[in-house]
């Protein structure tokens, strides 16, 4: 078994097979399905938040209505735009390391980087408004007088009303909550986008990394996917 | 790794061969991670159950008087739950067991991604640490489940660090669960088709794809409820628009399959034992096996069983009633086929096969009693007595627990090389089920009676059956040390036991003990399906032996 | 002390649907547990090694064994579902002519209140025969109210009401416990369920009880009637605290200035019944009004309430 790979070289364009492979495919395919399953844990961790979001969401609309419109309609939709130009070059990225094209690679991993970082900043600009109009949710949350009215037309009792309070403030814990926890998501990715950059300018990886890239690639197009449905469900939905 | 690896052949030392302490701390080997984590879930073992131990003792009289105060009595069965649970019953069998055997059955030379297997260790020794950090420096008594809104608005202890802690340590299940996935999926010799896999890798791999799909949502739970104790947003605070029960359906969607976390491990260890001790085929292969996968998907979908009487609507209840009754049917089979095996088998009663035999009398006990709490009009007269406290323990204690000191003791000889004393190990496996049933049988009747769970104080009318509990306890107690006396004893001796002293079939059994390195010296291919065990030829090797021995 | 009960008291008839129900299950239970270790023992002595038995073809599997113990639970499981599920129906469906009574569990205490105007701490006292129905809150966290003899139970939520029926068929004191950990004190929040003959009731009824001061109800009506969610520590709304308010001149706002008006018992009860009129400057006013949503004797209690916190402070 081991005697598959005693004929290593410094050929650069051969993968290194790890000594517990039988061979280069079996190694490739296990990077691959793992980072598949990871994302399906991935996918469990954000389906917890939205499940709540779903159940809050059906109990008081009216709440969660006036609460999404005061969501950035336009600086959300410019940052979907942002991050899908993003998944793009990291699918240009992908292919290039699949070609063996390690200087592309590099540049477009930086640009990957790039459009994440903008991302982010565009995220905390929109952070910042909200945090300045009192939206923040905790000890300084205040509901904007004319959501207050509205729902007071809305609810029956003074019950209800109250439950419709503190629902416009559960849209924002939600709000917060998820985009936090993508916005967390992003760091980590752009994180590893550079370090892998840095490696790949260094020729660290064997066999021009493609499995590496792939996998990496794996990722950012599911935190990108996430945002897509995050993007509707916060911004868009009436 | 700019070095190309020049690979040699693998000398033949044993993978314990190396002593110092980096050797350990930094091996990728999944059979030293393996022992990594068998020595730490012990420690969390005996910790877990010093816990249990000062409650039996508390719960000896009505009053309250072993313990100084009530938040005291508290502190420790929520410790004594979360120890257990999360640092003990998830990881046993799996990281223990899985990991030293589930390369090695299969023919691989390790898992998927040993570095990763390395860090899951040390992400559960952080959340572990941060358990023990817990503990000495005020606790928590919010109990394992967390309620809301006591866990985020009225407990004045250390909730948040606990949090961290679950938090933390469902990484390194879920890390577990992904190389398990992964290493069955690609790493399988050739000629292992699924269908030639041991029953121990099926029941393995849909434990792990519950790990992966459930772990998450629990820590993404436990998140929240940080948030809210941090930052009191509202999101369990009815006050501000929010529902304390949302957390439990989180909560439970996690918990629930947690519990098939812990129990199909076992039904992976006994489905090894049982046709190794009876030398014979096991009765219903693919039943055995699709049951184990059938339980991992039902075990999402009956989160609400424990849900019945906190207010959700009487046709939820219903359903998730019915969906539990169908649980029954996949554990229904498997103790059938386990049972039909011993038939016309060539049994011998060694000390992995009584805790076997033991497991499946006391999973079946607690299983039937699973179809009462089932049952939406027991469930409402019994649910938080208990009745509940016997049931779950029946299942994890004397189901998990039994499967994991059976698997400990079949697989010793080839973890460490050396046979445990068998005379010892049937006496502790005696002492175990007698002490078992003495302490959980009686809560039974207490539940039904109507002593509800976690009280420190009770009616005075409850103490005979306390006392008994206590009293099995104890028996249990000196059960469980004994083996941790013996076997480390054992290691004293120099390597005594042979490549495959039960002459069992199965890989890991083919190569010498303690196994070497990379596991196996030629290429693996596998030619037969499993548990090709022979009764006729079994009797025909005793025949000899005795004449042997006669002569 | 071996005369200790194995069995919980019958006292309602759903306590002896239940129990015919359990012993079916645990009928059930005794046979496979039983018919279990039967076989294992038979075929550990019967196949243990060295005796000298037919061994030749050990089955492998069987389609037919297995379709039998996939059957035969199915069915059993069946009849359960079927039967437990009709007992539990019937714990929704309370007879029209329930007395009510309104119970609040707090930490670590229930608080009933009898329809008659009776309340009681921890003991609940029902004639014999009549159905109750229990109209349960909580002001604090989860707690659950338990009746063994009566083999009910029911989550007691913050912010949500839930009920639970009985119909008492046996005179006795039976134990009342909560089964829902909540706290500290979890183990003490118990209480005593007293059934007695109804002409015993009738007396109860008339003897003079001890109840809480009408400060304390109205202290109860105030976290109720969420008063509490926004004039306590509330985070989403704005709203004036009200210790120390009583008796004092506050601000108010009017369109060309600020006046001041004591706070009494007409402004307190117009601030509650017609929030709008005269609002504390500073504030918006946001507070809807409660017309027709309290009764008069809880306006009293509420106004008692306010009154008894003039001389605390307003805590930080």
């Amino acid at each position: 078994m081991h005697t598959t790979s005693t004929s290593a070289t410094l050929d650069d364009d051969q993968p290194l097979l790890m000594s517990h492979f039988d061979d280069l495919e079996q190694q490739h395919d296990a990077s691959n399905l793992g980072m598949w399953f990871f994302l399906a844990t991935e996918v469990m961790f954000f389906s917890g938040m939205l499940a709540a979001y779903a159940i809050y969401r059906s109990l008081s609309p009216e709440a969660f209505h006036l609460g999404s419109r005061h969501m950035h309609l336009w600086l959300g939709f410019a940052n979907t735009l942002v991050l899908l130009t993003s998944s793009l070059t990291m699918a240009l990225g992908v292919r290039a390391s699949q070609l063996g094209r390690r200087n592309q690679v590099v540049w477009y991993l930086l640009a990957t980087a790039v459009l994440g970082i903008a991302f982010l900043g565009v995220k905390a600009v929109e952070y910042t408004k909200e945090i300045n109009h009192h939206l923040f949710p905790g000890k300084h949350f205040v509901v904007p007088a004319d959501d207050a009215e509205a729902l007071m037309k809305v609810s029956a009792t003074p019950e209800e009303l109250h439950l419709n309070l503190g629902r416009f403030q559960m849209m924002f814990v939600l709000y917060f909550c998820l985009t936090a926890v993508h916005a967390f998501h992003m760091i980590v990715g752009i994180v590893i986008v550079l370090i892998m950059a840095e490696l790949m300018r260094r020729k660290w990886f064997s066999g021009h990394g493609t499995t590496q890239i792939e996998v990496l690639g794996l990722y950012w197009h599911f935190v990108d996917v996430v945002w897509v449905f995050l993007y509707p469900l916060l911004y868009l939905i009436d | 790794m700019s070095v190309p690896a020049v690979v040699v052949e693998d000398p033949p030392e044993d993978y314990l061969q190396e002593h110092t302490l980096k050797s350990w701390l930094l091996t990728t080997d999944h059979k030293r991670v393996g022992i990594l984590y068998m020595i730490s879930v012990t420690v969390f073992f005996f910790v877990g159950g010093a816990a249990a131990t000062l409650m039996r003792l508390e719960l000896m009289t009505p009053r309250g008087d072993v313990l100084a105060t009530p938040d005291a009595y508290n502190r420790l069965f929520t410790m004594h739950g979360v120890i257990m649970i999360f640092f003990f019953l998830i990881p046993a069998i799996p990281a223990v067991l899985g990991n030293f055997l589930l390369p090695l059955m299969i023919g691989a030379r390790d898992l998927a991604f040993p570095k990763l297997n390395l860090m899951s260790w040390y992400v559960y020794i952080i959340g572990g640490m941060i358990g023990i950090w817990i503990m000495v420096f005020g606790g928590v008594d919010t109990g394992w489940t967390f309620y809301t809104p006591f866990s985020t608005m009225f407990s004045n202890t250390m909730v948040v660090t606990a949090a961290v802690a679950v938090f933390i340590t469902g990484f390194s299940s879920i890390l577990t669960g992904l190389n398990f996935v992964v290493t069955v999926h690609t790493m399988r010799a050739p000629g292992m088709t699924w269908f030639r896999l041991p029953l121990f890798v099926w029941s393995h791999y849909a434990t792990s794809l519950i790990m992966i799909l459930g772990t998450p949502v629990l820590a993404i739970s436990v998140v929240l409820i940080a948030l809210e104790r941090i930052f009191g947003v509202g999101i369990f605070d009815p006050a501000l628009g929010g529902d304390p029960i949302l957390f439990q359906h989180l909560f439970w969607f996690y918990s629930h399959p947690a519990v098939y976390i812990m129990v199909l491990p076992g039904f992976a260890v006994v489905s090894e034992i049982i046709p190794c001790f009876a030398r014979r085929p096991i009765f219903g292969y693919k039943f055995i096996a699709f049951s184990s996968v059938a339980i991992a998907i039902f075990s999402f979908l009956v989160w609400g069983h424990h849900m019945f009487v906190s207010g959700q609507s009487m046709y939820a209840g219903m359903i998730f009633s019915i969906l539990s009754f169908l649980v029954a049917i996949p554990s229904a089979i498997k103790v059938f086929n386990w049972t039909a095996t011993l038939y016309k088998g060539s049994i011998r009663l060694d000390t992995p096969m009584l805790y076997a035999l033991g497991f499946i009398g006391l999973f079946t006990m607690g299983g039937l009693t699973g179809l009462m709490l089932a049952s939406l009009a027991i469930d409402v007269h019994v649910h938080d007595t208990y009745f509940i406290v016997a049931h779950f323990h029946y299942i994890m204690v004397g189901g998990t627990v039994m499967a994991y000191l059976g698997g400990v003791h079949f697989w010793w000889p080839k973890i460490s090389g050396r046979m445990y004393p068998e005379f010892w190990g049937k006496l502790s496996a005696m002492l175990v089920f007698v002490g078992f049933n003495l302490t959980f049988f009686p809560q039974f009747l207490l539940g039904y009676l109507g002593m509800p769970r976690r009280y420190f104080e009770y009616r005075p009318e409850f103490q005979v059956l306390n006392v008994m509990s206590t009293a099995g306890a104890s028996i249990l107690a000196i059960g469980y040390v004994m083996p941790l006396v013996y076997m480390l004893l054992s290691l004293r001796k120099p390597p005594n036991a042979g490549p495959n002293p039960w002459g069992a079939t199965g890989l890991e059994w083919q190569v010498e003990s303690p196994p070497p390195v990379h596991n196996f010296h030629d290429p693996v291919v596998v030619t037969c399906d499993p548990y090709m065990y022979s009764p006729e030829e079994a009797e025909r090797d005793y025949a000899h032996d005795q004449h042997v021995r006669n002569a | 002390m071996w005369d200790f009960p194995l069995f919980p008291e019958q006292a309602s008839a759903n306590a002896e649907k239940l129990d015919a129900l359990m012993l079916f299950e645990l009928g059930v239970l005794v046979f496979f547990t039983t018919l279990i270790c039967v076989l294992i023992l038979f075929f550990c002595a019967r196949y243990r090694r060295g005796v000298r038995v037919d061994r030749s073809n050990p089955p492998t599997h069987g389609r037919l064994m297995e379709a039998i113990w996939i059957i035969i639970p199915f069915i059993i499981s069946a009849v359960m579902f079927v039967w437990a599920t009709q007992v539990f129906y019937d714990l929704y469906q309370p007879p029209p002519d329930a007395a009510e009574i309104s119970v609040v569990g707090k930490q670590w205490m229930w608080y009933l209140q009898h329809p008659q105007g009776r309340s009681e701490t921890n003991d609940l006292h029902v004639p014999l025969g009549q159905a109750v129905k229990l109209n349960m809150t909580s002001q604090d966290v989860i707690h659950s109210f338990f009746i063994p003899a009566m083999r009910i139970k029911q989550d007691v939520l913050p912010g949500r009401y839930t009920s639970l029926w009985f119909q008492p068929t046996k005179v006795g004191k039976y134990d009342i416990f909560c089964a829902e950990y909540c706290g500290t004190n979890h183990s003490i929040m118990t209480g005593y369920l007293h059934v007695m003959e109804p002409a015993d009731y009738e007396k109860w009824l008339a003897a003079e009880g001890v109840g809480p001061s009408r400060a304390e109800e109205g202290e109860r009506l105030f976290v109720q009637h969420h008063c509490a969610g926004c004039h306590r520590e509330s985070q989403t709304v704005h709203a004036p605290r009200l210790e120390g308010v009583y008796g004092k001149p506050v601000p108010i706002q009017t369109d060309s200035g600020v006046r001041f008006a004591t706070a009494d018992d007409r402004y307190i009860r117009d601030s509650i019944l017609l929030p709008k009129s005269e609002v504390v400057a500073g504030y918006e006013p946001l507070m809807p009004s409660y017309k027709d949503q309290i009764s008069e004797p809880d306006l009293l209690k509420i106004i008692a309430y306010i009154k008894s916190i003039a001389n605390r402070e307003t805590s930080p």
